[in-house]
């Protein structure tokens, strides 16, 4: 336990800091706290939590294994798709029954059955439950699908593209087309889920009628927080010891580990997957706060977007990839909401909300250049750490994946 | 004043991620003497051309209302967020309007996606949410009034005119994938069926968002012809794709005379992204609204004037959903005044049976089903982007549960006497009273 | 034949002199309700009316009318003619007097719809077909085209002999043939005009041949025939399903119709007596067999009618044939045209073939198009951009910019071509200097950094330009299409696509293997320390030719800007797929690009020639494809081998 702390020094100070978030967030909240923070606002930061724990698995796949994934907001999707098909289906189970139960006669399971089916799938001009909704029923079946989907689809994805030796940007591009595809599946009707309208009216929760949005937006906070904090510990593990050794080994010079005699794509495949159920589980917790969940969602706009995060962050240590996921989500739903005071210039206005992608993207290319090390860096600079003197030679084939252990060499 | 203090000295307290955003909103909500309204159209993202002027509508509604005295007394306050054509975030704004700036109705939406994401919370804290543009139906909110059109009070009159004035045998369905199309498309299959037309002669097609290839649909559709029928297209295409797909309708030599389209999406804003040559290949082809600009009452012109006035653009162009807001801010002012109150149930007690001169020369009646009479106008497309009225209907009232489709042809929504949005008349029992999204 | 009895009788009521002609002036006012409120359902017989009225301005009023020309003073209710001069209108009585002018908002200008101007022209076909003028004569015969008439057969025939025109004259008796095919009261002459046109393609021929073959579905007793031209017998389950079959008794009223399970409910609920129905306790009745149990008991008791059983309805089914009758009555006709369809319909699928490949072949030209610049940034030189994408998006915009400022639209054209290329190799050339030079050790990260200039590029086209769609609009010469016949067509603007996509093909092989720079560009890629211990330098090799990359991309800006529309994500819409395009066919090899792009129209078409009716399925089954493509052949369709693979 000990030895776990000392290789991961940050796991402390990222636990006391988010149970001093929480504790803050609780004391302000509607449901339990004064209320000086409304409803809406703890949902916001719930969900940034779920993002954050998106990052970290995105750290894990592109900052310490070097795959730069662009799919792995279709995993996050994927767990929110599985749990919105249980939350639409047991919601309307309810309104069915209820809605039968007034007539003389006790309904048969057929017409239950039925009636869900015209009431989910009449608004996209169907009335027939699709074979994918066989288990939304149940929630332990699909609370195990929000796992096994994406853990499946990982898997066989990335056995196809690891087994030949897709690798680089070539793999980025796959993986962009793989959530593409996805995503332009999931947009028909054929495919069983609404297509572009999604599932909707997530926030209510079948059999908690009673209770309300302010308790149980904060109800989910914690959850998204006691995940985020698993998943750290998680993760500082998996990264620490040997097995973390060996991605970063891959991520650094892959034909040599391979040469070693390492299962390279075993390791690869094992990182993808766990990622890939990372981002499955946060995603469950993200759309019940948001409300609605449909194709939009899997662009594949969204999974560079989680690079960015990730880049701004800084690559290769944990803390980087929630400080970035955080940051760069809280501040855009800031300058997107239209708050942002407008800059007047002599010719011209600055609206923000305009022109809040462009400082964005611009912000994205310095950062590229010039801080590899994203606001990580800062952190560096405060603990005095100081990059390892190579002399001039590279860090690796990514210089911006800077670990903290080689750091402090 | 003493409550505002304390206020602000907790938030200086506050944790510091949390103080920029939610500091603006608290100190909004503390004054009491004007009536808010919120205003939840997208101002970026893709939806952002058509949404933005719908805002200033609004605006310019507000304005002219607090121009003559407000409401009960107080002065018309306007809310605008910017929900960025985002669907989830469209859910957390309204959150915010009803339960930070306590407005007191709330105008916006336009895509169904973001209406769905909306309805579950104003549901949920009882707000009003006023709904301006045509839509797929099979839905009845207590808590919405749906003042676009119902498929009956746009499609269906649509199609009745290539049925009986253009003499169509043979239908081409083409739609974006999404929601609107899908159900629309539905109900005109079942329709077109009871009609006589034979399901062998309806041709579907559904394209993805921004198509641009159209070659392979527009030779399809053209094939249709080899039976010696009548050809007419209905075109649920939305927003850009209309460009590549009228362009290659122009490319292929197929005139209204050959082959006529009606579309549904495609209104006097959407024409302008066509250059002038390719207008003139159009010219002809119809939509189907329940307003258009070239209308000519003295109300809408009138409109356009202020308008034009408000905006300080003497082109800028006015379309269907504007009336739709026009008719639902005006009906809310006259609810307001007759309830003596802004009270979400009193509005909506009060709104049902409202009655207002649309922009077309005729009323405008509030349902019970929440929906609206509105006359049907068909429109021929003009050079220079305009739309000759060819066809105008009497006020038809709109339908919340289609007719037509098997499923929903016993439901009616009855928010008068049977309290019930979906209301089974076969079996006698109301189905749901809140809606399931 | 009803219309034409119509006309006569209007005639008759409206001329009250008998034969005397009457005026067309007088018979508008007559009608004056039914033309104000036109519908194509009540508007026949005063069409008929003006068109037989023997008036000589009868032609011109409806020509008028038809062209949206005729108006009703405000001032008097009197129709007049209108012409458009400046602001005003110009008015000429129906009898051809002057009438002044008048304001525009004076005059309500009537606007018949399209129903209602397709009557006016088939009434105006008659004048028409004997007009002086070759434009006036055509135009009928379009009419004709478009609506055939048995009325029209006539007046055809007889101005058949007066056409001198070669050209209109061979399409006149074309048409008369396809008028006999549909209305011709003698059978022979039909079959004769069947066989005149062998293996035609065209779709009025079709159009005139399959309503011959229209039928209707009639029930009869096993054993008899139906009166009239029999198609084919149908037999359950086999041309008939057991269902459709009895749905069809049922209809004719031959059987009592099933009970539906809701008619059931109904049933079982009206017959509650003390918490049992039919002798079975209400809550049981959550068992669908319970509620069978029920309704039998109730069925015993005469409570409810008799529902049919499924033996009851094969019974039925078995007891009746079913039958496909022809409309046409004559059986020789409906033989020469499934002959003659049979035939047509062999040609026309070669046709329909060979037009999927041209439009699989148009399409790999768009995306060999967008992809031409890429293969030479990421296919040669390794370095992804991701504003790709932008780049051709501001060789469009540039486009639409150059026409806001010159109206000729081919000559706006020819500056704007070399313009897109100028300011996105310009563009290309800023951005290798500041941000891919820094990178090229780090493709991942080049991929991050040009991501973000592609947002920002992205955003601020769509603040200057909005977000909605900026019409480019084609020359009059690129208008129209290449008609091969009615199934085989292809628009111009989609062959000058094709043709720049081959003059971009014969550059970039010209460029590469022929020139300096192509020579340069290679050693450098190749090995860069190498090439430039040689005298090369690295640093401009690599500018210019991702400044000619971008440039290319530009000019494909604008050739898709014309073809489909000019919007800030229209090179978002591509760059997967360009890049889909380069990895699929192999990068480092323009005839990898070539084949990829191949590959991916032609599949694209394929799968939406199987799937017509969902092109979203086409595009989502094209990319899984393409995924699994790679694992096969993970190098590409053209792999490089040896020391130009690199690794």
């Amino acid at each position: 336990m000990s030895a776990y702390l000392r290789k991961n020094p940050s796991v402390l100070w990222f636990l006391a800091i988010l149970a001093l978030f929480v504790v803050a967030v609780t004391l302000m909240s509607p449901g339990t706290g004064s209320g000086m923070i409304s409803t809406s606002f703890v949902k916001t930061l719930g969900k940034t939590l779920c993002l954050a724990m998106v990052a970290l698995a995105m750290d894990l796949v592109w900052g310490y294994t070097g795959i730069l994934s662009l799919g792995h907001m279709a995993f996050f999707a994927i767990g929110g798709y599985m749990i919105g098909m249980w939350l639409m289906y047991a919601r309307t189970e309810e309104i069915v029954v209820k809605a039968l139960s007034q007539s003389p006669i006790p309904p048969t399971p057929d017409e239950i059955f039925h009636g869900i089916g015209t009431q989910i799938f009449g608004v996209v001009g169907s009335s027939k439950m699709p074979l994918i909704w066989t288990f939304a029923g149940s929630l332990p079946a699909q609370l195990a699908l929000v796992v096994i989907v994406p853990a499946v689809l990982a898997f066989v994805f990335g056995w196809l593209a690891f087994r030949s030796r897709v690798a680089g940007v070539y793999l980025s591009i796959l993986t962009q087309a793989m959530t593409l595809a996805l995503s332009l599946w999931l947009f028909q009707n054929d495919s069983g889920l609404r297509g572009n309208n999604g599932l909707s009216g997530l926030q209510n929760i079948p059999g908690l009628g009673g209770v309300s949005q302010d308790w149980l937006s904060i109800w989910f906070f914690w959850a998204s927080a006691a995940a985020l904090a698993l998943a750290y510990i998680l993760l500082a593990w998996v990264v620490s010891g040997k097995f973390g050794s060996v991605i970063r080994a891959i991520r650094d010079d892959e034909q040599r580990v391979r040469f070693l005699g390492y299962p390279v794509e075993g390791f690869k495949l094992f990182v993808f997957a766990l990622t890939a159920v990372i981002c499955g589980i946060a995603g469950a917790l993200y759309y019940p706060q948001a409300g609605i969940i449909n194709p939009a969602e899997l662009a594949p706009i969204a999974s560079i977007y989680l690079a960015v995060w990730v880049a701004i962050g800084g690559r290769g240590r944990l803390y980087g990839a929630v400080m970035g996921a955080v940051f760069v989500s809280l501040l855009s739903s800031w300058f997107t909401g239209g708050r942002a005071p407008d800059v007047p210039l002599g010719f011209g206005t600055i609206h923000w909300v305009d022109w809040w992608q462009v400082l964005l993207g611009l912000a994205f290319v310095l950062v590229t250049l010039f801080a590899p090390q994203g606001l990580g860096g800062l952190v560096d600079l405060v603990t005095g750490l100081r990059h390892p003197g190579r002399h001039g030679a590279p860090l690796g084939p990514d210089q911006g994946s800077l670990q903290e252990k080689e750091a402090q060499e | 004043m003493t409550k505002m203090n304390r206020r602000t000295l907790l938030l200086t307290g506050a944790a510091a991620v949390a103080a920029p955003l939610a500091a603006p909103r608290i100190a909004r909500a503390a004054d009491g003497d004007t009536i808010k309204l919120g205003i939840l159209h997208s101002l970026s993202g893709t939806m952002a051309i058509s949404e933005t002027t719908l805002k200033d509508t609004m605006l310019m509604l507000i304005e002219q209302q607090n121009a003559k005295g407000g409401v009960l007394g107080k002065k018309l306050e306007a809310v605008v967020v910017d929900p960025a054509s985002d669907w989830p975030l469209f859910a957390e704004k309204a959150r915010e309007l009803i339960t930070v700036d306590k407005v007191a109705a709330i105008f916006g939406c336009w895509t169904s996606v973001s209406r769905k994401s909306v309805l579950p919370v104003v549901e949920e804290l009882n707000g009003l949410l006023f709904y301006p543009v045509q839509y797929e139906g099979q839905e009845s909110s207590k808590n919405v009034f749906y003042t676009g059109a119902a498929p009956n009070q746009q499609a269906i009159p649509a199609v009745d005119y290539f049925l009986g004035e253009l003499g169509v045998e043979k239908f081409a369905l083409l739609g974006t994938d999404y929601v609107y199309p899908r159900t629309t498309n539905k109900i005109l299959e079942a329709y077109l069926q009871q009609k006589g037309i034979k399901k062998e002669d309806i041709f579907v097609n559904y394209t993805p968002f921004g198509q641009s290839d159209w070659s392979k649909i527009v030779s399809d559709v053209k094939a249709l012809t080899a039976d010696g029928k009548q050809v007419g297209v209905i075109s649920t295409i939305n927003g850009d794709a209309n460009i590549g797909f009228y362009k290659e309708l122009a490319a292929s030599g197929i005139t209204a005379d050959d082959i006529p389209v009606v579309a549904f999406s495609v209104g006097e804003e959407e024409l302008s992204g066509l250059g002038k040559g390719d207008l003139s290949n159009l010219v002809g082809q119809l939509a189907a609204w329940n307003y258009f600009e070239s209308v000519d009452t003295p109300e809408n012109k009138k409109f356009i004037e202020e308008w034009h006035a408000f905006t300080k653009d003497p082109k800028r162009v006015t379309n269907d959903p504007m009336e739709a807001h026009y008719i639902g801010f005006n009906m809310w002012v006259q609810a307001a005044e007759q309830a003596k109150s802004v009270d979400s149930d009193a509005i909506q007690a009060a709104m049902i049976g409202q009655e207002f001169p649309n922009l077309t020369g005729t009323t405008a009646k509030m349902l019970p089903n929440h929906h609206l009479t509105k006359p049907v106008l068909i429109g021929e497309i003009r050079e220079d982007g305009q739309f000759d009225v060819v066809k105008k209907t009497d006020p038809v009232p709109g339908d919340a549960w289609s007719d037509f489709l098997p499923e929903s042809k016993d439901l009616i929504s009855d928010w008068a006497d049977k309290k019930c949005g979906m209301y089974n008349t076969a079996t006698n029992t109301c189905v749901q009273i809140k809606s399931n999204y | 034949m009803l219309r034409l009895f119509l006309a006569v009788l209007a005639a008759l009521l409206l001329a009250t002199g008998g034969l005397r002609a009457e005026p067309v002036g007088q018979i508008l006012d007559t009608n004056r309700a039914l033309i104000q409120k036109s519908s194509r359902l009540t508007i026949g017989p005063v069409i008929d009316a003006l068109a037989t009225s023997g008036d000589d301005r009868a032609e011109a009023v409806l020509q008028a009318w038809g062209d949206k020309h005729l108006g009703i003073r405000k001032s008097d209710g009197a129709f007049v003619l209108i012409t458009r001069k400046g602001g005003d209108y110009v008015l000429t009585a129906p009898d051809g007097k002057a009438a002044g002018t008048a304001k525009r908002s004076d005059i309500d200008a009537l606007r018949p719809n399209a129903g209602v101007r397709r009557l006016i022209d088939g009434a105006l076909v008659q004048f028409q077909l004997n007009a002086p003028k070759r434009a006036t004569r055509a135009a009928a015969l379009d009419i004709i085209d478009r609506h055939p008439e048995a009325g029209q057969l006539k007046p055809l025939e007889a101005s058949i002999p007066g056409e001198f025109d070669p050209g209109l004259r061979s399409r006149k008796e074309r048409m008369l043939r396809l008028l006999t095919i549909r209305f011709g009261d003698d059978g022979a002459a039909r079959i004769k005009a069947i066989e005149s046109f062998g293996a035609d393609t065209g779709l009025d021929l079709r159009g005139a041949l399959n309503p011959l073959l229209d039928t209707k579905r009639v029930v009869t007793r096993a054993g008899e025939t139906p009166p009239g031209n029999v198609a084919r017998q149908l037999i359950p389950g086999k041309g008939i399903g057991d269902a459709a079959a009895y749905d069809l008794l049922v209809k004719a009223g031959d059987a009592p119709a099933r009970l539906t399970p809701v008619a059931r409910k109904q049933a079982l609920e009206a017959n509650i007596e003390g918490g049992k129905v039919g002798g079975v306790p209400v809550p049981d009745l959550s068992d669908p067999e319970a509620r069978d149990r029920a309704y039998s008991a109730l069925e015993q008791a005469g409570k409810v009618p008799q529902a049919a059983t499924a033996a009851e309805v094969a019974a039925a089914v078995a007891a009746h044939a079913y039958w496909d009758v022809y409309a046409e009555p004559s059986k020789e006709v409906t033989d020469a045209a499934r002959a003659a369809l049979s035939k047509i319909a062999l040609k026309v699928d070669g046709m329909e073939a060979f037009d999927l490949l041209l439009e699989a072949l148009s399409l790999a030209s768009i995306y060999f198009l967008a992809a031409i610049g890429l293969a030479l940034t990421f296919g040669v030189m390794g370095v992804i951009n991701m504003a790709h994408g932008e780049f051709i998006m501001m060789g469009a915009y540039t486009g639409y910019v150059v026409q806001q400022w010159i109206p000729n639209y081919t000559v706006s054209l020819l500056v704007a071509l070399p313009l897109a290329f100028a300011v996105t190799f310009a563009a290309g050339v800023a951005m290798e200097r500041l941000v891919v030079r820094h990178l090229y050790k780090r493709p991942l990260e080049t991929l991050l950094a040009t991501f973000g200039v592609s947002i920002a590029l992205q955003q601020i086209a769509k603040n200057i330009f909005g977000t909605q769609a900026r019409p480019l609009t084609s020359p009059a010469w690129l208008d129209g299409a290449w008609v091969l016949n009615d199934v085989v067509s292809i628009s111009y603007i989609r062959i000058a696509i094709f043709v720049l996509g081959l003059v971009f093909l014969l550059l970039f092989l010209f460029v590469m293997n022929r020139t300096r720079l192509g020579l340069e560009l290679r050693a450098v890629t190749q090995n860069p320390a190498m090439a430039a211990s040689m005298g090369i330098n690295p640093d401009r090799i690599n500018m210019l030719a991702f400044g000619l990359g971008s440039g290319i991309a530009g000019i494909a800006g604008i050739a898709l800007g014309l073809f489909a529309k000019v919007t800030s994500e229209l090179g978002q819409d591509y760059i997967v797929q360009s890049f889909m395009t380069v990895v699929v066919g192999g990068v480092g090899n323009i005839f990898g690009t070539l084949a990829g792009a191949a590959l991916i129209g032609t599949l694209q078409k394929g799968i939406e020639w199987l799937n017509p009716s969902n092109t979203l399925a086409a595009q989502t089954y094209m990319i899984l494809f393409i995924i699994l493509f790679i694992q096969v052949r993970p190098r590409g369709i053209i792999a490089l081998k040896g020391r130009a693979a690199g690794d």
